[in-house]
């Protein structure tokens, strides 16, 4: 099937988008037909996320047309577009947690209908496309999925001829994104066009008409998603040949301890709205690699605070190499090799005003020797900035750049390098590819397997569970501050994992109770 | 349109020029309002500025320079390292008020004892008092985390209080003959605090702040503390990860801004206040959160911010004396500059943009 079989209902031609020092787009053009899925394929800062803003009216494009139905078509407002038939599922929801879930539909509502009118309609709604929804829950009791559930019914009362989505499975569980798809290819059926933001390209496989290639802002091609390989995709994204990461020979370190246990770790959270940690045991041996899947929220921050000393739990609840830690500070962590690195970058991971220097002495100030009495060594710090900028290829104008000058990515490389160099024992990263483009990740992952070979014991939490299959040994799955016994990764297929996730809420809930 | 937008790196420049921009552009606003009064703005600015420095009487004011701005500075450097670290203390006066009296008190007990001890055993207790003064804020946030600006604010009155109390009553001159105050310390050398160089105006509440704010800039620079204290101010999550403990640095700033303040209050009541009286305190607690911003909170920009304050304070009591101008209007000047200082230094970390039209003329509409 191609474009041209299906009337058109949405030709974008020639749209130029810039900002300052940035062009997010660049003479973009491409076309919807009634009832196609149509994907927008990119990596992160390609300008996906422009692009759709521009046809919900968010933002204004410098240059271009667009037309809608063979009418020129240019909206000054989201409520013009949702007027013309456009609606929008936002990566990042926009609801409130104390109303319940006709409450917020209607405030999303141009002219909301009564309560009662609402309610029976949601309900109507939701059964007819398979996405289970009770009117009168509160929003805040609900899980990710259940909450873009709730956005997709506001656009779905709203009777949209496009329905946009925002990289729509990142907060789902496979069995929810099961669920979603089939709502997605009924809504297709039924003539509404959907273009779907994505960088996960199995799903685009599995589900779009056609794609749109990104990158850095410009369109390098199209293609029908079913007749391309995964790695045929990635590559136009990336306009490279990627090789895939390896891992080096495993060596039995012979050691009767393992490098880092955790026994019943129990934690509160310090974030308001935050999942406590309950009786989280694990352990990891040198050499090994352990991944902590899970939709975020469920305590993968509250668990990295507990591992690097930032929240502190009765000592015998963390251990390593036999040492009782878990009432020690991240200092005396680091001395003995313990090494993390936070999910946020900017802000937690490091300092968004200091510079690189003043970032590596951060956490490289005890292990590389860089105070003397108190006093900063700054040359030695310098050198050590130096160090891993050159190693793992930060692109910057120099050691003396803010942290905040850097893009995402060559940050992620910094953040992440100055951990690994750090000769460490135990390293656990939270989300080490998160916003980073493909051939800086599979820089990271690399850099992550070289060390397991060296012979450090590593915990990595992370959204990707692709990123996960490919780095782990054993894996594991964080779930409402609680973690599923690990299990070694050879033999798990995605069924059992989605289980191990929790399963979908609703529909599917029943399978596992 | 104008925008503001934000610069990737800070600008040195506009660091630096801050200060300066912020003088001048106080002064024309200053002036604007002392024509607004019927005075002649140039004479008066002249006045604030320039004759204190050079003119008739300058071999007099220029020793008070000294004299005024050494509290200043040794208060505005405490204060600094608690605001770099995101910890407001605005009670430095409370705080002041009790490092005097603190001090005052044990010279006070031992009188008329001799002893070379007695000056050093003064200043010890003038900074616990105001340690301790700056303590009640800092515990009561590190542990119901209350709000230190609040609490410190709230305790100047309480301190005021017992200044009263303390020149009415307990440490009221004996031989006053029921005139409020305490014995004046000019008169009991061994707890006198007198200028070092006739002249000069420099006693040694001057010495210890030109000597704390070598030392503390030296900590900031080069000091894992002080890395640390920064660390705390730009990024807390980014601190409580490098390992420093919030309730600590609380603690430890809160106390040290205290126990300068305190010191400040010894070196004044003991030199040239002389006295413990009720209206002893005279702003300089206050006017130090001025200084420490207009230093930009750098211990060497605090001593010329020091030295430039007292110039307007002398200057100001001079065009009010000599020119009839209302003292609140001074008040208003000094205020402007910080006004004018806060607002300017957006420009270090932003910069204007008038909204280009080209991208009008290209896009659609």
């Amino acid at each position: 099937m191609t474009e041209n079989q299906r009337p058109l209902l949405l030709q974008v031609s020639g749209i130029t988008k810039a900002y300052p020092g940035v062009i997010a787009n660049s003479d973009v053009s491409f076309a919807i037909g009634t009832g196609e899925v149509h994907a927008l394929l990119g990596e992160n800062g390609a300008g996906k996320s422009t692009l759709v803003k521009m046809i919900y009216g968010l933002v204004k494009p410098d240059s271009g047309t667009m037309t809608w139905r063979g009418a020129a078509y240019a909206p000054s407002e989201p409520r013009a577009a949702r007027a013309s038939g456009v609606a929008m599922v936002f990566q990042h929801f926009s609801l409130f947690e104390a109303l319940n879930v006709a409450e917020n539909v209607a405030l999303g509502m141009e002219n909301p209908p009564g309560m009662g009118a609402l309610a029976a309609k949601i309900k109507e709604v939701s059964t007819a496309y398979g996405l289970p929804l009770d009117p009168a829950r509160m929003v805040g009791d609900l899980s990710a999925g259940e909450r873009q559930r709730v956005e997709i019914i506001r656009c779905l009362l709203q009777d949209p001829k496009l329905l946009i989505m925002d990289e729509p499975t990142s907060v789902l569980t496979p069995q929810e994104v099961e669920i979603l798809f089939r709502t997605l290819r009924q809504l297709a059926a039924e003539g509404t066009s959907i273009l779907y933001i994505s960088h996960k390209l199995e799903e685009i496989r599995s589900l779009c008409d056609s794609a749109t290639i990104l990158r850095r802002g410009k369109v390098v091609g199209s293609c029908i998603p079913r007749d391309r390989t995964a790695r045929e995709m990635a590559e136009l994204m990336v306009g490279a040949v990627l090789t895939p990461p390896e891992r080096g020979a495993k060596k039995d370190w012979g050691d009767d301890k393992p490098a880092l246990e955790v026994i019943g770790l129990n934690a509160t959270s310090p974030i308001a709205f935050g999942t406590s940690l309950k009786d989280i045991s694990f352990a990891v041996n040198r050499g090994e690699i352990l991944g902590i899947a899970g939709v975020a929220g469920n305590g993968q921050v509250e668990l990295q605070l507990a591992l690097s000393g930032e929240i502190t739990s009765a000592n015998g609840m963390v251990m390593a190499h036999g040492v009782a830690i878990g009432a020690h500070g991240p200092i005396d962590r680091r001395e003995i090799g313990f090494v993390v690195a936070p999910e946020d970058r900017l802000g937690h991971a490091a300092a968004p005003d200091m510079s690189l220097v003043e970032n590596a002495f951060l956490t490289g100030a005890v292990r590389q020797g860089l105070t003397q009495r108190g006093f900063v060594d700054w040359p030695a710090t310098r050198a050590f900035a130096d160090q891993i900028i050159q190693t793992y290829d930060v692109r910057t104008p120099g050691n003396h750049v803010a942290a905040r000058a850097l893009s995402g990515g060559n940050l992620q490389k910094f953040v992440i390098g100055r951990e690994l160099l750090q000769s460490p024992d135990v390293i656990v990263i939270n989300q080490p590819t998160w916003g980073v483009d493909a051939a800086a990740a599979a820089a990271i992952r690399q850099a992550i397997l070289d060390r397991a070979t060296a012979g450090a014991a590593i915990i990595v939490i992370s959204q990707d569970l692709d990123e996960l299959l490919e780095l782990s040994d054993n894996f594991a799955v964080l779930n409402e501050g609680r973690l599923s016994p690990p299990r070694p990764v050879k033999g798990l297929s995605i069924d059992e994992i989605g289980l191990m996730m929790g399963g979908a809420h609703g529909a599917q809930a029943v399978a596992h109770v | 349109m104008i925008r503001l937008e934000k610069r990737p790196l800070p600008s040195q420049f506009w660091q630096v020029a801050t200060p300066i921009v912020a003088v001048i552009m106080t002064m024309f606003a200053g002036g604007l309002m002392f024509a607004t009064l019927g005075k002649n703005p140039i004479e008066v600015i002249r006045t604030i500025f320039w004759d204190p420095l050079f003119g008739e009487f300058a071999w007099y004011l220029r020793g008070q320079l000294m004299v005024k701005a050494g509290p200043l500075i040794l208060i505005a450097i405490g204060l600094s390292l608690g605001f770099r670290a995101g910890i407001w203390n605005i009670g430095a006066e409370g705080q002041y008020i009790m490092g005097a009296i603190c001090g005052a008190a044990v010279g006070l007990a031992v009188f008329p004892t001799e002893n070379r001890l007695i000056f050093p055993v003064m200043i010890v207790a003038g900074a616990f008092g105001g340690w301790a003064w700056a303590m009640i804020p800092a515990i009561l946030k590190t542990r119901f985390n209350t709000n230190e600006i609040l609490v410190s604010l709230m305790l100047v009155y309480v301190a005021q209080s017992i200044l009263a109390m303390a020149a009415l009553g307990f440490l009221r001159n004996p031989e006053g003959s029921g005139f409020p105050g305490s014995r004046n310390f000019s008169s009991y050398p061994a707890a006198a605090n007198p200028e070092i160089i006739a002249g000069s105006g420099l006693h040694w509440g001057g010495v210890f702040a030109l000597i704390t704010a070598g030392l503390l800039y030296i900590l900031l620079q080069r000091h894992i503390l002080g890395f640390q204290i920064k660390l705390a101010g730009q990024a807390p999550r980014a601190a409580r990860f490098h390992g420093v403990v919030p309730e600590k640095l609380v603690v430890l700033c809160m106390g040290l801004s205290g126990a300068l303040a305190g010191l400040a209050g010894l070196f004044e009541v003991t030199g040239p206040a002389g006295q413990i009286s009720i209206d002893f305190n005279a702003g300089y607690g206050f006017t130090a959160i001025i200084v420490a911003f207009l230093g930009r909170l750098n211990p060497l920009g605090i001593v010329l911010a020091g030295l430039l304050m007292a110039l307007t304070y002398i200057g100001g009591e001079m065009a009010a004396t000599n020119l009839g101008l209302p003292s609140a209007a001074v008040q208003a000047f000094q205020g402007m500059l910080l006004f004018f200082l806060l607002a300017i230094d957006v420009m270090s970390n932003y910069r204007l943009r008038l909204k280009s039209t080209a991208a009008k003329m290209l896009g659609v509409k």
